[in-house]
């Protein structure tokens, strides 16, 4: 069966039928090789997806306040609420066993200018625990302290592409005056993001010098509150049903109206994008078997219709001293042949594509750096090998049966 | 050579069965040259598939060289094919996409024997029937009447006992059936025992023994004197 006589007739079989060879060898190669690009590009979008929504810190609540919509204790509807420089400390002193960081946000945009260079920002109001949830990495002087917000100190950390459009190489920025707005201030410090552009072109205040230049008031837009990470997803939602009641009791909310206090979770977004992402890996793995499925099933039909041709031919050897043994393994070593050279053929290629679209497409397809491991890649081919063979099989061992007076009537 | 003792065979056709060989008594002696003759549905080519083990009898003996050919499975079939028999067919089947030389080289290869001494053979036996220099063709560049010798040449490679050849020169016209009917009466004269299945009697004539079959039984079975060709 495997001597080197029989490969010899196999190999000048093959190469006398190159049609019917490039037929079933086309079929199989394309089979797994759109099994590996799909796969591949399965694997892109996880990627892609991961690094859209792990960025920033993930045991974050954002806190908004609204307009409330139903009245309650005397209230009117539709009365605005605000968030207060003495809810954090409220929320501090109440909260101390799930706190870890916590910190307001005032966002404002400013025109910012230093010397002849100027453009528009945004501006956060924050204190410097706000650095922990934009996971922001100091490169040069340092960031906010307690003695600013205290001072309420005209300082300013500026993101590493603010430094870039506003100053010279030449210049370091720390301890240079620029001007956001009207008023000057001292930058102390620039951080890198790896978020991308837009978060290194922001610029970080004392959220109590904010509020000095707007009439030295008390508000905040948003209070950033970060929990111990082990209290994990259940935590979160109990730490954040706990918050929502205190804020609502505290600002006389009634406890059905949902408009007066937005909580932002960023572990409830996070695990439904997990789940995303693993029905992504379902959609994936099931097109994967389809594409295979399709393959295997192409590869059956080929392997019928060879047979189906080579019924006379198989007649005729059978009729000249041709064993059905030899039938069998005649066509069934030419298939495995035939399914395993292009099914290399078709799983480098794939493979290839993979590793040239990189991050080509990740912008416009949100696919980047697709890929499919070896192993997976590898065994999906010799699943296709073994079904190949299969699917030669049967129709081999029924012609291998066919009497051989039939066979040789067979036009 | 062969000796076949009540022979029946019938097909299944559906429902009804019919009938082709109704009890067929007949021996071939080694060196002989027998036409089987009849009318199309006589049952000849049924006989010599039997023969050739191709198909197989309901019914009755068959002694081949003195061994009985009975309950064969393919494999052993396949094999006593290889070893006794040689074929010759009406529509030549040969392998289209291997060259004259390649197919005769066939049977040698199911044998088993190694390449080189195949090849040797095969042109040995393609020069007998005289297209030594056709060797390298493919089917498709030859006639009727060349591929009809190189079917031939394949039948008679493995050295078999009996030669067996259906309608050998159904396909052919009157002179190439000639020629190939020359190269028949050569090969028997060098002591191959040979069966024609044929309707022509001018075929017929060419032989040494006229067996003429009718309704599935023989109802003629005599020597006659032979037509010699050049």
């Amino acid at each position: 069966m495997f001597s080197l006589d029989s490969w010899i007739e196999i190999f000048k079989t093959i190469s006398k039928n190159r049609l019917r060879t490039f037929l079933s060898g086309f079929t199989v190669a394309l089979g797994i090789f759109i099994f590996i690009v799909l796969f591949g590009f399965g694997n892109g979008l996880k990627n892609q997806f991961k690094e859209f929504f792990l960025d920033d810190a993930t045991n974050v609540l954002t806190l908004f306040a609204g307009k409330t919509s139903k009245p309650y204790k005397g209230f009117k509807s539709n009365r605005q609420i605000r968030l207060k420089n003495d809810d954090i400390n409220d929320i501090k002193l109440n909260f101390n066993f799930f706190l870890e960081n916590i910190s307001p946000r005032i966002t404002r945009y400013a025109q910012v200018s230093y010397e002849l260079e100027s453009d528009n920002y945004r501006t956060v109001g924050v204190s410097p625990s706000y650095q922990f949830f934009e996971k922001n990495i100091l490169i040069k002087g340092r960031y906010l302290n307690e003695d600013d917000i205290l001072n309420k100190n005209r300082y300013a950390v500026i993101g590493r592409l603010v430094e870039e459009d506003l100053f010279p190489i030449e210049k370091d920025p720390i301890g240079r005056y620029i001007n956001i707005g009207s008023s000057p201030f001292k930058v102390v410090g620039v951080f890198k993001d790896s978020g991308g552009d837009n978060e290194e072109r922001v610029i970080a205040l004392p959220y109590t010098t904010r509020q000095l230049l707007e009439k030295n008031n008390d508000y905040v837009d948003q209070i950033k509150v970060s929990f111990r990470p082990e209290l994990g997803y259940i935590g979160s939602m109990a730490f954040e049903k706990q918050l929502r009641g205190f804020l609502e009791e505290k600002k006389s909310i009634d406890p059905t109206d949902s408009r007066g206090i937005f909580i932002r979770n960023v572990s409830k977004q996070l695990n439904e994008n997990q789940q995303f992402s693993s029905v992504l890996q379902y959609i994936v793995t099931f097109v994967g078997l389809g594409t295979l499925l399709a393959g295997i099933i192409g590869i059956s039909n080929i392997m019928v219709f060879v047979v189906k041709e080579r019924t006379k031919e198989l007649g005729i050897r059978k009729a000249l001293g041709a064993s059905p043994r030899s039938v069998i393994s005649t066509i069934l070593l030419e298939s495995i042949l035939i399914t395993t050279i292009f099914g290399y053929l078709g799983m480098i290629s794939g493979v290839l594509l993979l590793n040239r679209i990189g991050t080509s497409l990740a912008e416009k397809y949100f696919i980047k750096n697709p890929f499919i491991d070896i192993y997976t890649a590898i065994l999906s081919t010799i699943i296709l090998i073994i079904f190949g063979a299969i699917a030669g099989y049967i129709p081999a061992k029924r012609a291998s049966k066919i009497k051989p007076i039939e066979a040789l009537n067979d036009e | 050579m062969i000796q076949i003792k009540n022979l029946h065979k019938s097909y299944k056709m559906g429902s009804s069965s019919l009938h082709v060989l109704k009890g067929i008594n007949f021996s071939v002696k080694e060196g002989e040259l027998v036409a089987i003759m009849g009318s199309s549905g006589s049952g000849k080519s049924t006989l010599l598939n039997i023969l050739g083990m191709l198909d197989i009898a309901n019914e009755g003996s068959y002694f081949l060289d003195d061994i009985e050919i009975k309950n064969l499975d393919e494999t052993r079939a396949a094999k006593y094919r290889n070893q006794f028999l040689g074929f010759v067919f009406q529509s030549f089947n040969l392998i289209n996409y291997k060259n004259a030389v390649e197919n005769v080289a066939l049977p040698l290869y199911y044998r088993g024997i190694n390449r080189k001494e195949r090849q040797l053979q095969a042109l040995n036996f393609l020069e007998k029937v005289g297209l030594k220099e056709w060797s390298k063709h493919l089917p498709s560049e030859l006639s009727g009447g060349q591929k009809q010798r190189v079917a031939i040449a394949r039948a008679l490679v493995s050295e078999p006992k009996v030669l067996l050849a259906d309608e050998p020169t159904g396909a052919l016209d009157s002179k190439t059936s000639h020629e190939v009917m020359s190269i028949i009466q050569k090969i028997n004269n060098e002591g191959k025992t040979i069966l024609v299945v044929t309707h022509e009697k001018e075929i017929a004539a060419m032989c040494k023994r006229v067996v003429t079959l009718k309704d599935g039984i023989i109802v003629e079975d005599k020597k006659i004197k032979q037509i010699l060709l050049k």
